[in-house]
């Protein structure tokens, strides 16, 4: 287990120093509403529901033939020479980029953004293998430096203000400190440039795989994803397995959906369709270009109907923007990866719930995130499915996900099994509650979880069948006198 | 590595639900517009505006006046453009001494990347037309005009001719039957100047690609 994962389990902890943390609040705060803002501007001419529902059909359609797709983007790629690869694991994955890098003698890897390689914790893989890997994508950038992991899937540097990121590059760069955002851009720019010019190998992650033309659609404003796919003489793109589309027509709904629910822009600056290497005559690109398949887990989400939704996801973290413990707490009191909403649903998987257990149940379950998502994922119905894995509670289907059951307490199971027993037999409910009215006085007055924040219930000292019974005796008694 | 690919698809074909209940797909969404070639302009120059996009609307036969103009505004040394397509041809017949320098990509990269790194100014190529909705400039980057033509120069040019501007990107890829045709190597939709917004949502142009996009229309 990695110092990553293991990070999970102290969710608690870090959720507490988080909500004590005000520079957290805000900086999350001043951008989670912007971007709310800005999403219901850009759908504001559109026929949201519409384009959802076309969203939605287009990756249904897409995982309904999940295996037949990949092998046709398979066999498309390799017709027109790119070298596609598969893993099971990150792992797995980390081995065949480092296997490619070394075939090559290549010690400069540049990265474009890819939360799969992050899931993959790719560059400390490379680091221990002796090949540099740097972030170029700025906010992956300065997360670099700062030695964190991101904090939000599209805006990896959102926990930090331009005081912060201003300190950091003076101290690991040598810039000047400015509250220049243009200044400090600039700087980075020419850090970068010469990165680019070295680099020996380029490696970025996929937005949509096409299928029928055996493209990779990639999607960025700042252009190091351009730089990251066509400098180097060797391009590795990698992608989880649920990626892939059936149609180029397929990609218009999910691009136009998955910009304006992140940021609120009508379109990226750039779109990337990459379907091959550099051919004979021309004079730029990648004489080699990889495609790497992950699963990672994501073939096990596939056997069941309903948490198979998750994979529906195009990453566009409109969940998170709008999610209210999301906004206070921010990215990286989850621990993982993927935070948010999509994290509580997407990491038990990848991770195990034993490892993930305080995750399904970090919600208010208020459907935020299920109202913004793009792809209409009910994410909250699978919050509340976890949660039942979590305590092995539905009878009504086997458990599948890894670790479920870690949250299954005898003394919970027997309170369960009581409190259902005296609902179904009008004895032993009179028996209950008269216990609980007459021995009221006995209950503690704290109550674990629930008295942190809240005071204790006060119990009646007359259940309500008794005043019922004591009312219709006073009412008889009222009508024969 | 045979065996992941095996294991994984073999895992996805035991592990599939035979009850896939599919909605249609109905595209009307992202495709149905019904835009005149004046509004349809008016659009495209709104919406690659609103991200910093310059546009200039030109008679198509002024246009080699109008991009002098701009090089001497922005003071701008050299232009790498394609000698063998039309505009580049038209450009050098219409040149003189004291303009800027006319560059070649005539190279592969490895001959001359840290040249065009760090001395070239500016680059103009041609387009295969534009996106209305999302103000979106279609290149195909081949051969005479190469990927990093469009990428690596400070400030880019581009040619677009008025009546090649389609509603929405779905027109735009239906109309020009790419899937028929086979796509290129790379193409690209272009909207604006390369930008990033990963320090405090301040927005900064130019941080890895060009600070500057001047679309010529030519009516």
């Amino acid at each position: 287990m990695s110092q990553h994962q293991e990070a999970v389990q102290e969710f608690h902890p870090r959720v507490h120093a988080a909500l004590q943390d005000s520079q957290i609040r805000n900086n999350f705060r001043k951008a989670m509403d912007g971007l709310m803002g800005k999403r219901q501007q850009a759908f504001a001419d559109w026929d949201l529901e519409g384009l959802r529902d076309l969203g939605a059909a287009v990756r249904l359609r897409a995982l309904s033939r999940l295996p037949e797709l990949l092998e046709e983007l398979e066999a498309n790629l390799t017709r027109q020479g790119v070298r596609v690869h598969w893993a099971e694991n990150g792992d797995q994955a980390c081995e065949i980029i480092r296997d490619i890098c070394q075939a090559r003698d290549a010690k400069k890897v540049i990265k474009g953004k890819s939360m799969v390689s992050e899931e993959m914790e790719l560059n400390a893989y490379l680091e221990e293998a002796g090949i540099e890997a740097l972030e170029s994508d700025l906010g992956e950038y300065l997360v670099q430096l700062a030695e964190e992991t991101p904090s939000h899937i599209i805006m990896p540097a959102i926990h930090k203000n331009t005081d912060e990121i201003s300190a950091l590059m003076h101290e690991k760069t040598g810039t000047q400190p400015s509250r220049d955002v243009a200044y400090l851009t600039a700087s980075a720019r020419q850090q970068l440039r010469e990165k680019f010019m070295q680099a020996d190998v380029g490696v970025s992650g996929v937005n949509f795989a096409v299928a029928e033309t055996g493209t990779l659609c990639l999607v960025e404003n700042e252009g190091n994803g351009r730089l990251t796919t066509t400098t180097p003489s060797c391009h590795i793109a990698v992608t989880g397995i649920e990626k892939v589309v059936e149609k180029l027509e397929d990609v218009t709904p999910l691009l136009a959906l998955l910009t304006r629910s992140a940021t609120g822009q009508h379109v990226t600056t750039y779109v990337n369709m990459i379907s091959g290497p550099r051919k004979e005559e021309e004079k730029d690109g990648p004489e080699e270009v990889h495609l790497v398949l992950v699963d990672s887990g994501r073939s096990s989400i596939y056997q069941d109907e309903e948490l198979l939704d998750t994979l529906r996801c195009i990453r566009c973290g409109a969940c998170m923007n709008h999610c209210p413990v999301y906004t206070r707490v921010g990215g990286h009191a989850y621990g993982t990866t993927y935070p948010g909403p999509i994290g509580k649903i997407l990491m038990p998987h990848l991770l195990g719930l034993d490892k993930t257990r305080d995750l399904p149940s970090a919600s208010t379950l208020c459907g935020a995130c299920g109202e913004v998502c793009p792809v209409k994922i009910p994410i909250p119905k699978l919050l509340q499915r976890l949660r039942k894995e979590a305590v092995d509670g539905d009878s009504l289907r086997p458990s599948v996900v890894s670790g479920h059951g870690v949250k299954r307490r005898f003394l919970e199971v027997l309170a369960w099994k009581g409190w259902a027993k005296m609902h179904a037999h009008a004895g032993f409910y009179r028996l209950g509650t008269r216990m609980m009215t007459s021995l009221r006085g006995l209950m503690p007055s704290k109550l674990g979880g629930w008295t942190r924040y809240r005071t204790p219930p006060r119990i009646a000292s007359k259940s309500f069948q008794q005043m019922m019974r004591e009312h219709a005796q006073k009412s008889n008694a009222g009508g024969r006198s | 590595m045979n065996q992941a690919r095996s294991n994984i698809l073999r895992r996805l074909r035991a592990g599939r639900k035979a009850s896939f209940a599919l909605p249609r797909s109905d595209f009307a969404p992202v495709r149905d517009r019904d835009w005149s070639a004046a509004e349809k302009l008016d659009l495209f120059q709104q919406k690659i505006e609103s991200v910093h996009g310059e546009v200039h609307r030109v008679p198509a036969q002024q246009w080699v006046p109008e991009l002098l103009r701009l090089l001497a505004e922005k003071q701008l040394s050299n232009l790498l453009v394609s000698p063998e397509r039309k505009p580049g041809q038209e450009l050098r017949e219409q040149w003189h001494g004291d303009l800027p320098e006319l560059l070649a990509y005539d190279q592969p990269i490895e001959n001359w990347k840290s040249e065009l790194f760090n001395q070239v100014d500016a680059s103009l190529t041609t387009c295969r037309g534009a996106i209305a909705e999302t103000g979106s400039l279609i290149l195909w980057p081949d051969t005479q005009e190469p990927r990093l033509m469009t990428l690596v120069p400070p400030v880019h040019f581009v040619l677009l001719e008025a009546d090649q501007i389609y509603a929405t990107f779905h027109e735009a890829l239906s109309t020009q039957g790419w899937v028929n045709q086979g796509l290129p190597t790379n193409a690209l939709l272009i909207s604006g100047p390369s930008k990033t917004a990963d320090i405090e949502q301040t927005l900064a142009y130019g941080v890895h690609g060009p600070a500057e996009l001047v679309v010529l229309v030519l009516e």
